[in-house]
């Protein structure tokens, strides 16, 4: 129930009319978005206690207003590399500035950088300035994190790192507090998700006390069977990094980690907000699925469309949308790097480590992300965005205030056209400055 | 009293609304001298508010200089709660237009001494000097607004206990939990409406036709509230045919005839919004009925 004591600011309140709202699942028409420093409210007890009205009004002209996109997987972009530790500290905060703006132009309104596997010199130089950091329409998207992919992994589903830097867990948390550094003592203020093989020696019995720690603990890169997969759920993981990719192929008697889309006996989550929806794929219909979020990346190269709509209809509720962009995002067809090694990008928008076949990451946008993933499989325009919006907030636990247009949620607004093409972008109320419509 | 009958609903409240909108646009209301309204909540309303909010987006209607009196608010209810009457109006009209939220008056349910905001009310009305118009619904019981069988014909805004019954068909919007609807009310009394310069009354629905019946064709009864209307120098009910059920033929005949009169003979360009005729013109100006605010579009 909203409280009407405290006397609202006086600072100007804005009402979108003429819109098609994404609201409770749905897209509604004569609903209007209203909101008043930098955050969502809901303007009828405005109304009737302090006799506030709308100060000023935006026309959508019909436009379809929903959540800002999220990636929670991203390396870098615009030939910027986020484990790229050479350079001052000056200049790699430019460098995360440079990315953070860049993405605004995708829609991209929150995101989590991602840090492939690195020495501990390179997380105790880079990880301080991935901290958790405000959204700004001109400072660029917001930081929700960083995102630790490695060294925790399997030499066998290594893809494009660097499998020298590969540690086991044997002595427990000390080996990744020694790994990362006192980054991740911070939890999820600094490292919002790790991606870790729970087959390597000692990695699954520290996934309950990163899970404490507020850190998304993800499972990936790894040649898990179907039961250690289903272990590490149980013992805390919520999230499966990219799906198919780096991982053991699906068989049908030896489903892998890629089963555990199917598993229907993992335990009740111990935080349910932080599990998918209940849905008619869940286990129990009724309670909140026990079954992990997991990552696709629908460039159409690292994952066959017909193979995204098989996993997406096994687990609707599940399907985080993610980049997995490299720095070559936003730049064109060229040899680029990524954690020191070469790689190039062909006419596909595909990256290879130069001279081989292995797959080393996309340049797809998040945009671009959500217009594939509808057209692969065919859902609703409600369930394309949700996997880019209301999805990945559930996996970091913040959709009271990101990923939805509730009351209460950050202002982070895209307006988009039938094409889901994006028209205009509002970060924390303030509109994006949009270069492709800069004459 | 003139009795306007319509084929449905959509009909009726079409013609509600451009009366509305009408009446406002002709009175050219300003800031000094704003347009005071009285409205209703319920599901006879929701049409008329439908089309009033279309009326405003096409740009025939401003509610920059009305200012807006409720008929009833729940006693205890939050002000925020879906059910208060408070949401009905801010989700059904309010947020749709630019009313200005100092001109907006519903009663407070929630307020420390009850019988003050009741007093406060027609205190607030007074001084804008009475309401223009008054628009209403009418229960099965013939009730207006919260002013149940037995209540004074002569009442004034108060709190009132609402019958069983109606808590009864109200629980459907509480979780048909009957511990969880108000049991207390806050309303304005008949008086209070009859007090209108106008008085507008939307009946539809063959379940409002005794109700329709009894408040027209019988007599001015505290068992029909909305019999005080016959008292009232200009009232106007609207209603579909389903609501004319029960009122004798002579009756919907009579009125249906009159509005051709009018019409037809007359000529509408004759007649003043009010139904009063402003000068009588050689016949012939036309037979067919032109297409007038009042008979619009849906003829």
């Amino acid at each position: 129930m909203l409280s009407t004591n405290k006397p609202a600011p006086k600072s100007k309140i804005t009402k979108i009319v003429n819109a098609r709202l994404l609201l409770d699942h749905k897209i509604v028409k004569d609903s209007y978005l209203w909101f008043q420093d930098g955050k969502i409210i809901h303007p009828q007890n405005l109304f009737f206690d302090q006799h506030r009205d709308a100060d000023e009004i935006i026309d959508a002209q019909g436009m379809m207003v929903v959540p800002g996109y999220m990636d929670i997987q991203i390396n870098g972009g615009y030939g910027i590399d986020f484990a790229d530790h050479e350079g001052s500290l000056d200049k790699i905060q430019k460098d995360v500035d440079t990315v953070a703006k860049g993405l605004l132009q995708y829609g991209c309104t929150a995101f989590c950088p991602t840090v492939v596997s690195s020495a501990p010199e390179v997380y105790n130089k880079v990880l301080p300035l991935l901290n958790k950091r405000k959204g700004d329409a001109k400072g660029g998207s917001e930081i929700l994190g960083a995102h630790i992919e490695g060294p925790f992994i399997s030499h066998e589903k290594k893809g494009a790192h660097n499998q020298e830097i590969f540690r086991t867990g044997k002595r427990g948390i000390d080996e990744f507090d020694e790994a990362y550094g006192p980054e991740l003592k911070k939890g999820s203020e600094a490292v919002s998700i790790i991606t870790l093989a729970p087959e390597i020696e000692g990695v699954t019995e520290v996934i309950p006390e990163l899970a404490n720690r507020g850190i998304c603990v993800s499972i990936g890169h790894s040649a898990a069977t179907i039961d250690v997969a289903e272990n590490a759920v149980a013992k805390g993981a919520t999230l499966i990094t990219h799906l198919f990719n780096a991982m053991l192929p699906f068989h049908h008697r030896d489903p892998g980690m890629i089963g555990v889309l199917g598993a229907v006996d993992l335990p009740a989550p111990v935080d349910p907000a932080r599990h998918p929806s209940a849905s008619n794929t869940s286990p129990d219909r009724t309670k909140p699925d026990p079954r992990p979020f997991y990552g696709l990346i629908v460039d159409g190269v690292h994952v066959h469309p017909n193979s995204v709509r098989i996993a997406y209809y096994a687990h609707p509720k599940g399907c985080v949308l993610v980049t997995d962009a490299l720095s070559a995002l936003g730049l064109p067809k060229g040899l680029y790097t990524l954690g020191g090694r070469e790689l190039e990008i062909d006419d596909n928008g595909a990256a290879y480590i130069k001279g081989t076949n292995t797959l080393a990451g996309s340049t797809i946008s998040i945009d671009q992300s959500v217009r594939n993933f509808r057209q692969f499989t065919k859902c609703t325009v409600v369930e394309a965005i949700e996997a880019a919006t209301l999805h990945p907030a559930q996996v970091l636990g913040i959709s009271d205030r990101k990923g939805t247009l509730n009351p209460g949620g950050d202002a982070d607004l895209l307006f988009l056209n039938d094409d889901l093409e994006i028209q205009r972008v509002f970060v924390y109320g303030e509109e994006v400055e949009l270069t492709k419509n800069k004459k | 009293m003139r009795l306007i009958i319509r084929e449905d609903y959509d009909e009726v409240s079409g013609y509600v609304a451009n009366y509305v909108k009408e009446r406002i646009n002709q009175f050219q209301p300003s800031a000094e001298r704003p347009f005071v309204l009285g409205l209703p909540t319920g599901s006879s309303p929701i049409g008329t508010y439908k089309k009033l909010v279309e009326l405003f987006k096409a740009g025939e209607l401003s509610f920059k200089n009305v200012v807006t009196f409720n008929m009833d608010e729940y006693v205890g209810l939050p002000r925020d709660h879906p059910e208060s009457y408070h949401s009905f109006m801010w989700n059904h009209l309010f947020k749709h237009v630019d009313i200005k939220p100092e001109n907006v008056h519903i009663l407070d349910g929630n307020a420390p001494d009850l019988d003050e905001e009741c007093k406060k009310f027609e205190a607030d009305i007074a001084r804008v000097g009475g309401i223009e118009l008054f628009l209403g619904g009418i229960g099965p019981d013939g009730h207006i607004a919260f002013n149940e069988p037995g209540s004074s014909l002569t009442s004034r805004t108060r709190v009132k206990t609402l019958a069983y019954e109606t808590i009864i068909a109200n629980a459907r919007f509480f979780d048909g939990d009957v511990s969880k609807v108000p049991k207390l009310a806050l309303t304005v009394g008949v008086a209070t409406v009859m007090d209108a310069r106008e008085v507008c009354i939307t009946i539809t629905g063959a379940h409002k036709s005794i109700a329709l019946a009894k408040c027209i064709e019988e007599g001015v009864n505290h068992m029909w509230t909305v019999s005080a209307i016959q008292m009232h120098p200009k009232g106007l009910v609207v209603c579909d045919e389903d609501a004319t059920l029960e009122l004798h033929v002579k009756t919907v005949k009579y009125f249906k005839s009159i509005e051709h009169v009018h019409h037809s003979l007359i000529g509408a360009e004759n007649l003043s919004l009010q139904g009063g005729v402003k000068q009588l013109r050689a016949p012939g100006s036309g037979n067919a009925r032109p297409a007038t605010p009042m008979n619009g579009p849906y003829e």
